[in-house]
C-alpha cells in the first residue's frame, strides 16, 4: 500500500492546484479564454455524476471494442510468436515486415478502414488489433528466444520432443514476457479505440468526445477522458493481477 | 536445512532401463578430435567405460571435458573419431541412451521438486499422477520425502542437486553423464553429496562418466580416473582408485594410500598442464 501513497499525494496536489486555478478564474485569464472552456475538477466530477448513464452506455461500447480487438491481437500475436520461433524461415520472412508495419500511421489508415468495413464495430476492431499485435508478438517472441540453451539440452537427453520443450520449458520462460507485451497492448488499445471511433462511428466514448468537442461541452469532454483513463488503468491492473496469479515462480 | 543424506536402503529399485541390451552401457571413445573455429579442444582422445563402471575424467579448465560429455550424449558431433554406446553410434541413438546432469541443476522453477524429477516420464507421455507416483517412491528412498511439493527456490543447493540426480536416474538411461555435478556446493555439502551418490549408485548401478576438476571427488567416486592435459585435451595418465565409493567416505579419503594416490593424480595433472 505504501508504494501508492506518494503517487496518490502528487495526484491530489495536481488536482487541487487545477481546482484552485480554475475556480479563481486564473487559468482562463492566463489562457485568455472564456470561463466555461476551462472546467474545474469539481465541474467535471459533477458532469460525471449527472451524465453517468450516457457515459456508461458509451463506455460499454468502447470497452467491448477494446476487449474484442485486444482478444484478437492476443490470439494472433501468440500464434505468430510461436510460429516465428519454431521456423527460422518464417522468422526471416516475417519479422522485418512486422517491425516495418509499426511505421504505418494507423490514424491515417483508420478512415480507409471505415470506407471498407462501414460504421460498425469492424474497423475499430481492426485498428485496435493492429496496434496491439506488435507489442504482444515481439515481446512473446523475445521471451521464447531467451530460453536457457542448457535447459533445452537437458530436456533433449530426457527424451523431450520439440513439442515437450515448447510446452515445458519455452512457454513458461516466455510467459512473463507475454504479460509485459499484453500490458503495453491494453494501454494502447484504449487510444486505438478512440481513433477508430473518430474515423467514423455512431456510439462510444470517442464518438461522444467528437460531439462534445463540436458543441464546446468541455466538462463532458473531460469526463469522457477521465472514464477512458480509468478504463485503461483498470485493464492494466487486471492483467498485472492475473500475472501475479499465474507467474508464481518469480 | 538438515536432511538425511546417508546411503539409501539396499533393495534394488526397478527403474526400467528402456529394455536396453546388456552391452548398452558400454561407452567407447576412439581417436576423437574436436576444434571450435581455430581452437583445438580435443586431440585424438580414446577412452572406454565398461557397463556399470564409473569413469572419472579430471583435467584443467578448458581441456574439452564438457564438450566431450556433450559429444557422448549425441548433442554434438566430433570433427574426427568415433563415439559409441554399446552398438549405438548415431547421435540420436546415443541421445536415447544417455542422461546428462549439468553443473547447474537446471531445475525448472515453475515445477515442484517431484514434477522436476519426473520430467523424463512426462516427456514420454506418462500421465502426471503416474509420474508423481513413480518419482515419489524415489523421493522416499533417497531422503527427499516431505519436499515433493517444494519449488526449487525453496530447496538447499544439495537438495536441488539430488532432485536433479533423481531426474536423471528416473530417465532410466544406461549411461549417466555428470558434468561437475557438485562444483557449486560448499565443501561439507559436496562431501555429503559424494557419499549420497556412492550409495545411490550402489542400489542403481549405471555406467557413469564423471567430469570434475576435484581430484579427490574423482578418486573417491570412480573405478578408473583419466587425467587429461590442457587444451588440446589428450590422455596423460590413467589411475585405478582402490576405495571407490567406500561406505565411509571420510575414513576412505583420509588414509595414507588415498593421499599417495591423490599426490600421483596431482603430479599427472601438473605434467599435463605443462
Amino acid at each position: 500500500m505504501r508504494r501508492y501513497l506518494l503517487p496518490a499525494a502528487v495526484l491530489v496536489a495536481l488536482v487541487g492546484a487545477w481546482q484552485l486555478a480554475t475556480s479563481t478564474g486564473l487559468l482562463a485569464n492566463v489562457l485568455n479564454l472564456q470561463d466555461f472552456l476551462v472546467p474545474s475538477p469539481s465541474e467535471i466530477a459533477k458532469t460525471l455524476w449527472e451524465d453517468h448513464s450516457l457515459l456508461a452506455d458509451n463506455a460499454w461500447v468502447t470497452l467491448k471494442e477494446i476487449l474484442l480487438g485486444f482478444g484478437c491481437a492476443l490470439v494472433a500475436g501468440l500464434a505468430f510468436a510461436v510460429g516465428l520461433h519454431l521456423s527460422e524461415t518464417l522468422r526471416r520472412a516475417f519479422y522485418p515486415l512486422i517491425v516495418a508495419s509499426q511505421t504505418i500511421p494507423i490514424i491515417a489508415v483508420a478512415p480507409i478502414l471505415v470506407v471498407w468495413f462501414g460504421f460498425g464495430i469492424g474497423p475499430k476492431l481492426a485498428i485496435i488489433a493492429l496496434i496491439c499485435f506488435f507489442p504482444i508478438t515481439v515481446n512473446t517472441l523475445d521471451g521464447l528466444r531467451s530460453v536457457d540453451p542448457d535447459a533445452v539440452k537437458m530436456m533433449r537427453t530426457l527424451d523431450a520432443s520439440r513439442w515437450a520443450i515448447l510446452r515445458r520449458v519455452e512457454s513458461p520462460t516466455a510467459l512473463p514476457y507475454a504479460f509485459s507485451g499484453a500490458k503495453i497492448a491494453v494501454a494502447v488499445a484504449v487510444i486505438g479505440a478512440v481513433f477508430g471511433e473518430w474515423a467514423g462511428s455512431s456510439s462510444g466514448l470517442g464518438y461522444l468526445m467528437q460531439l462534445d468537442n463540436a458543441a464546446l461541452n468541455t466538462p463532458r469532454l473531460w469526463a469522457s477522458v477521465t472514464v477512458l483513463s480509468a478504463m485503461a488503468i483498470l485493464l492494466f491492473a487486471l492483467l498485472a493481477l492475473l500475472e501475479r496469479k499465474v507467474v508464481t515462480w518469480r | 536445512m538438515l536432511t538425511r543424506t546417508g546411503a539409501p536402503t539396499k533393495e534394488p529399485l526397478s527403474i526400467a532401463t528402456n529394455g536396453a541390451p546388456p552391452d548398452a552401457g558400454e561407452v567407447r571413445i576412439a581417436a576423437v578430435e574436436h576444434a571450435f573455429a581455430q581452437l583445438q579442444v580435443l586431440a585424438g582422445l580414446s577412452l572406454r567405460a565398461a557397463p556399470h563402471e564409473v569413469l572419472g575424467i579430471v583435467g584443467p579448465s578448458g581441456c574439452g571435458k564438457s564438450t566431450l560429455l556433450e559429444m557422448i550424449a549425441g548433442l554434438r558431433e566430433p570433427d574426427a573419431g568415433t563415439i559409441a554406446i554399446g552398438t549405438a553410434a548415431e547421435p540420436s541413438e546415443r541421445l536415447a541412451r544417455c542422461a546428462y546432469l549439468p553443473q547447474r541443476d537446471l531445475l525448472l522453477p515453475w515445477y515442484s521438486a517431484i514434477d522436476n524429477a519426473g520430467l523424463a516420464l512426462r516427456n514420454r507421455g506418462v500421465g502426471k499422477a503416474e509420474a508423481r507416483r513413480q518419482a515419489g517412491q524415489l523421493f522416499q528412498r533417497f531422503g527427499l520425502q516431505g519436499f515433493e511439493r517444494s519449488r526449487p527456490s525453496e530447496l538447499s543447493g544439495g537438495m536441488r542437486q539430488r532432485v536433479a540426480f533423481l531426474r536423471t536416474l528416473i530417465a532410466g538411461k544406461p549411461v549417466l553423464l555428470l558434468d561437475e555435478p557438485f562444483a557449486s556446493l560448499d565443501a561439507i555439502t559436496r562431501g555429503e553429496m559424494q557419499a549420497w551418490l556412492a550409495g545411490a549408485l550402489a542400489t542403481e548401478p549405471r555406467t557413469v562418466v564423471l567430469v570434475t576438476h576435484d581430484v579427490e571427488e574423482a578418486l573417491y567416486l570412480s573405478d578408473r580416473v583419466a587425467v587429461l592435459s590442457t587444451r588440446p585435451g589428450r590422455l596423460v595418465s590413467e589411475l585405478t582408485p582402490f576405495a571407490s565409493r567406500a561406505s565411509d567416505r571420510d575414513a576412505a579419503i583420509t588414509t595414507p594410500e588415498f593421499g599417495a594416490l591423490r599426490a600421483e593424480a596431482m603430479q599427472a595433472l601438473r605434467e599435463g598442464s605443462r
